[in-house]
């Protein structure tokens, strides 16, 4: 029981508890925190299998500003208490969620038993050394850069996007 | 002793956390005392003056006072988050003190670096991600106060926060691209030699901007609007009292030393001293200091001071005069252990200079209104930074070819 | 074995995404189903590095700063749309918006 075994049931507990949370919350800032949770551990795995600055970018970009975002349209929207469906209860109760576990453990089971998964199971992970940025960006800017520059433009798509939908609701 | 040489990284570090608590949250009390002193000469009062010898035990009060004050929880308050925002804000900015090195990281007890507690080759990153965090506590207590003005207050604040937070990391890229590494460790080592290697002197436009961008990101004045307590009441702490509210206030001033260290870690060389090593003289200045600290107290212990207050004084003086001794005769006997004290001694009279700024322009400056602040950081702040970052790798690629 | 399988790594982000799938049916919340559609693609990005890791290339984590980015963009423009929605309609329940329902 050395500790990165330790270290990921730990995190992979509370990815999967924040998960839940999210669904069975009833206030949506409790679900907005959850989802908060479970990238703050998903950062640690991937801190975990080395990669680095990835970590770092996920908290800094994906929980420090694309959650804050979240927090604040659920603030100012004051988006209320979950409210019930319309549809029949019954039947959510009891084919609904039956259905929902059952796809859960289908997902799991045949990513386990699938042989690319095992195939690589044991395979180069045994090289448990950190992905330097340097690699990562030379990956970036030489191989990957016309995906870069598209993603510069679909930026500020979505800049100009947000605040003509912004200017519009007024 | 077996366990602990076998267990080295845990006892190590353990006794590192324990020794960095203590010293972090007595330099916490101990910062609200100087800034009110400060303050309070800028503005020809004398500040905090009867509780002890000139008010030296006045955070010991105050923290008294904060634990037996009656807490008062909003009755339709989100109680879970309620509570969670105050401690998210005094864990994350006590998190980050974790990362900073007071001296250098060669020197080793039992094989672990003396002066950090942790060593990564990420510093910089895991920095700003624990920023990036910080955020949440200062949105979430304005939401959970139940009330109209903190959630104002609130919301402001962690705009803000958030819109200073990217000239914050983009005037830092310029200081990346000299030391060519995010750990602390290299940046310092880049910059050895003497005061001319540090960083300020070719990126003094990002070191401007990164101060800049620092004091709004604390919420420290001219930029603490959202926050004031002439403005909205008290911003989002409105509805907190006793020891919730004192962990604000410690999680504001412990935000305060972290970017203050960045600042000293990245463009002031952090531990190494601004004279070339081959000046031996540097050696004696924390004797010096100390030694001048001492015969000051002591003149005022003889000359102006009565009571039980002379007896506090009396103390101090003797205090510092063991210290000052002490060091001197490390210095004179066993120079091989300065760099033990030297690097400590340097970061911590930078961090205290920083710490000083901050406070004058506390005393100083009129606050900004909320849309100048808003259009400052990003009509203003957020291109210079940007253009410095694009120079600063322009000339860099023409000089190296 | 002394570090954890890959195959672990891919469980738990299978895991996830289905977790992120059944929010997605069962909650009323535009903003929580929102929520969902990013705890699938974190599930996705997690499954993303743990190949990048078993096969010793980079390209996932290449993959995985574009789907950070996408995902950034994704969620700024979605979320100026729920609040123009909410102003027209004046809920979050997204049963209500069933204006082209058959």
């Amino acid at each position: 029981m050395s500790l990165p075994f330790v270290l990921f049931f730990l995190l992979a507990f509370v990815a999967v508890a924040g998960a839940l949370t999210l669904i069975l919350a009833r206030e949506p800032i409790h679900s907005a925190l959850a989802l908060i949770l479970v990238m703050i551990s998903l950062a640690v795995l991937y801190l975990l299998l080395g990669a680095e600055f990835i970590a770092g970018v996920q908290v800094i970009v994906y929980a420090g500003a694309i959650m804050v975002l979240f927090v604040f349209v659920i603030m100012l929207l004051n988006a209320g208490v979950e409210e019930r469906t319309d549809f029949s209860k019954l039947a959510t109760k009891y084919v609904g969620y039956p259905l929902a576990i059952f796809l859960i453990i289908e997902f799991a089971y045949w990513m386990a038993r699938s042989t690319i998964g095992r195939e690589i199971a044991t395979g180069t992970a045994a090289n448990t050394t950190s992905v330097s940025t340097e690699a990562l960006s030379r990956m970036i800017f030489q191989s990957y850069l016309l995906p870069f520059e598209a993603t510069s433009i679909l930026i500020l798509i979505a800049i100009i996007g947000a605040l003509v939908l912004a200017k519009k609701g007024e | 002793m077996d366990f602990i040489t076998q267990h080295a990284v845990l006892v190590v570090s353990l006794a590192k956390i324990a020794v960095l608590l203590f010293v972090v949250m007595t330099a916490l009390a101990y910062l609200t005392w100087f800034e009110r002193k400060v303050v309070a000469r800028i503005q020809s009062r004398w500040g905090p003056y009867y509780v002890g010898a000139h008010g030296l035990l006045q955070p010991l009060a105050d923290g008294v006072k904060f634990l037996f004050k009656e807490d008062v929880t909003p009755p339709a308050a989100d109680k879970f988050v309620y509570v969670l925002a105050p401690f998210m804000s005094l864990a994350l900015a006590l998190t980050a003190i974790a990362l900073i090195p007071f001296g250098p990281s060669n020197l080793l007890v039992l094989g672990q670096p003396v002066f950090v507690v942790a060593n990564v080759g990420i510093s910089l990153i895991f920095l700003f991600a624990i920023t990036s965090i910080g955020v949440y506590g200062v949105a979430l207590a304005g939401w959970s106060s139940n009330s109209k003005y903190p959630l104002l207050g609130g919301v402001r604040s962690s705009a803000q926060m958030i819109s200073y937070e990217v000239s914050m990391t983009l005037s830092v890229v310029g200081v990346l691209l000299l030391a060519h590494s995010f750990g602390f460790s290299a940046i310092i080592e880049n910059q050895r030699g003497s005061i001319l290697n540090w960083h300020f002197i070719p990126q003094i436009v990002g070191f401007l901007c990164y101060l800049t961008a620092a004091v709004a990101e604390t919420n420290r004045v001219p930029f603490d609007l959202p926050e004031a307590e002439t403005e909205l009441v008290a911003g989002f702490h409105t509805e907190y009292s006793s020891f919730k509210f004192a962990m604000f206030f410690m999680a504001e001033y412990a935000n305060m030393i972290t970017v203050s260290s960045l600042a000293t870690i990245l463009f002031f060389g952090g531990w190494l001293s601004p004279f070339p090593d081959s000046w031996t003289f540097q050696n004696f200045l924390p004797a010096l200091f100390l030694l001048g600290t001492a015969a000051y107290c002591a003149f005022d212990t003889v000359v102006y001071m009565r009571g039980i207050a002379r007896l506090q004084f009396a103390v101090v003086t003797m205090l510092a005069g063991g210290l000052g001794t002490a060091c001197l005769g490390l210095a004179i006997f066993k120079p091989e252990f300065m760099p033990y004290v030297m690097g400590p001694f340097w970061f911590i009279a930078k961090l205290l200079v920083f710490m000083f700024f901050y406070v004058i322009v506390r005393g100083t400056l009129p606050r900004f209104r909320y849309d100048q602040l808003m259009s400052f950081g990003w009509k203003f702040l957020l291109p210079v930074s940007l253009a410095n970052l694009v120079i600063t790798a322009f000339v860099l690629i023409v000089r190296h070819g | 074995m002394s570090v954890v399988p890959i195959s672990w790594y891919l469980v738990l982000s299978a895991i996830l995404f289905g977790l992120g799938i059944v929010a997605f049916v069962f909650k009323r919340n535009i903003i929580t189903i929102f929520m969902a559609i990013e705890l699938m693609l974190n599930a996705v990005n997690l499954a993303f590095v743990a190949f990048a890791r078993a096969h010793g290339q980079l390209d996932g984590l290449v993959f995985v700063f574009f789907v950070i980015v996408v995902a950034a963009a994704e969620a700024a423009v979605g979320l100026a749309i729920v609040i123009s929605a909410y102003q027209n309609r004046q809920t979050l329940n997204i049963e209500r918006f069933n204006l082209l329902k058959f």
